[in-house]
């Protein structure tokens, strides 16, 4: 039977993103369609009922929502191609946590670097900072997350890469300058086609956070 | 042979998540109670990031989050599965799983918040109980697993237990069975399992530890 495989996103969306690499990584021709999140599909409402929110995975008529749900789905069913998850339960585990903690932390914090402004970004910022560090300290000198190759983690993170131009511009503050080695393992990752491919330009992300604070008023 | 040990808070339900996933795979292990308010150095030294329980010591490797230690558990000692086997269904169990941890940090948040606030995290509760009657529980099945629970039902433990205790000490009505009927099936069900109804917090013990935790909750707000 041919697979059949389609993703609802939104080109911004980190989430999304993850999605993106997966099924790039693992070499699956899918057909994407992008949302209007102001005008959502009926194909998404009725893909996703319960959250109305993309990603949504459909694989043969059947969704998969939440990104990180779609990866683990996408590396189990596409299995003989370049492994995201470690077959190890326990380094399995530890990939889980990781990717938990970045979904607990990055995007939240992020948000409120670019929504915030005085002492509440301030905190933000520094909050933010002290998470990548520990990104980064947990990365130590492996190439990726994923040991020699991309991994769970690295898919999990990466996308948040094409949103630091825009942090920094809103944050006035430079990530590079505090997390060096965090950056060189981005733009390592940059190089790989599958994420290349699937994360947006960060000025067109920068220009997207412009109007969002422009549409919500945020200074 | 391995050892497993648990370190856990007899009030915490996501350290029962992992004490009936371990019991319902017969898996023999060492239960350490903690005290939340002064944390033993090995609890800070197994998890030093969020520096919380449950934690799980197998051959002395520790694993945090109670979802990534079920997951480990489920993978470790394959007998009595606790997820499905087929991607798509266990994809869909991974969902409400997420939605559970997601959504259950609401129901602490009731005991610790009072007047407007708490009117507030009472309506979110009550959203949630209506996602979970309108789209988890369709099919009539008995349990989120099917004929026998699994890491779902294990995941709405808080649904099941906690809320009914947290509400009778706030003197909140947000689940009333005959608005929620499927999940008031669930709940009876998933209590009269015997690994959960056995291995429960007595709801009296609950109360007065409530009753305390909300005195210092005040004392230190108006402080």
């Amino acid at each position: 039977m041919a697979e059949e495989v389609v993703l609802l996103d939104f080109r911004p969306s980190p989430f999304g993103m993850r999605s993106r690499i997966a099924l790039a990584e693992k070499g699956i021709k899918y057909e994407y369609k992008e949302e209007d999140l102001r005008n959502k599909s009926a194909l998404l409402l009725q893909m996703n009922p319960v959250h109305k929110k993309i990603p949504v995975l459909i694989h043969n008529g059947k969704p998969v929502c939440e990104s990180l749900i779609q990866v683990q789905y996408i590396d189990e069913v596409w299995h003989d191609k370049a492994p995201l998850l470690p077959s190890d339960p326990y380094q399995k585990a530890t990939a889980r946590f990781w990717a938990d903690y970045v979904d607990k932390k990055i995007y939240d914090l992020g948000s409120r670097v670019w929504k915030t402004k005085g002492e509440e970004q301030a905190t933000a910022k520094k909050e933010f900072i002290e998470t990548l560090k520990l990104m980064e300290k947990e990365l130590g000198d492996k190439p990726y997350f994923g040991g020699e190759s991309l991994g769970y983690v690295d898919v999990a993170f990466i996308p948040f890469y094409s949103w630091f131009y825009a942090y920094e511009k809103c944050g006035n503050f430079s990530i590079e300058a505090e997390c060096p080695k965090l950056i060189a393992w981005a733009k390592r990752c940059m190089q790989k086609e599958s994420v290349a491919k699937s994360l947006p330009d960060q000025q067109k992300v920068y220009d997207f956070i412009l109007e969002m604070k422009k549409r919500f008023g945020i200074e | 042979m391995a050892v497993v040990k648990l370190f856990g808070a007899w009030l915490s339900p996501y350290c029962y998540r992992v004490i009936w996933a371990l019991k319902l795979k017969g898996i023999a292990y060492e239960y350490i109670e903690e005290d939340l308010s002064n944390k033993s150095p090995l609890l800070l030294q197994y998890n030093p990031i969020h520096k919380k329980i449950p934690v799980l010591l197998h051959d002395d490797k520790p694993i945090c989050e109670s979802t990534v230690i079920l997951r480990y558990i489920d993978e470790i000692w394959p007998q009595n599965p606790l997820l499905p086997a087929d991607p798509h269904e266990r994809a869909v169990a991974l969902f409400w799983i997420k939605f559970a941890d997601d959504k259950s940090p609401l129901i602490s948040k009731l005991f610790r918040t009072d007047g407007e606030e708490q009117q507030a995290v009472a309506k979110e509760c009550f959203e949630m109980l209506e996602v979970l009657e309108e789209h988890a529980l369709i099919g009539g099945k008995k349990f989120f697993g099917g004929d026998e629970i699994n890491m779902v039902d294990i995941a709405f433990c808080s649904v099941a237990h906690w809320l009914g205790v947290i509400e009778d000490f706030a003197g909140l009505k947000i689940f009333e069975p005959h608005k929620f009927p499927r999940l008031n099936s669930w709940i009876q069900n998933f209590k009269s399992v015997p690994v959960i109804k056995d291995n429960l917090p007595d709801t009296d013990k609950m109360l007065a530890l409530l009753k305390r935790r909300r005195e210092m909750l005040l004392a230190s707000k108006s402080s």
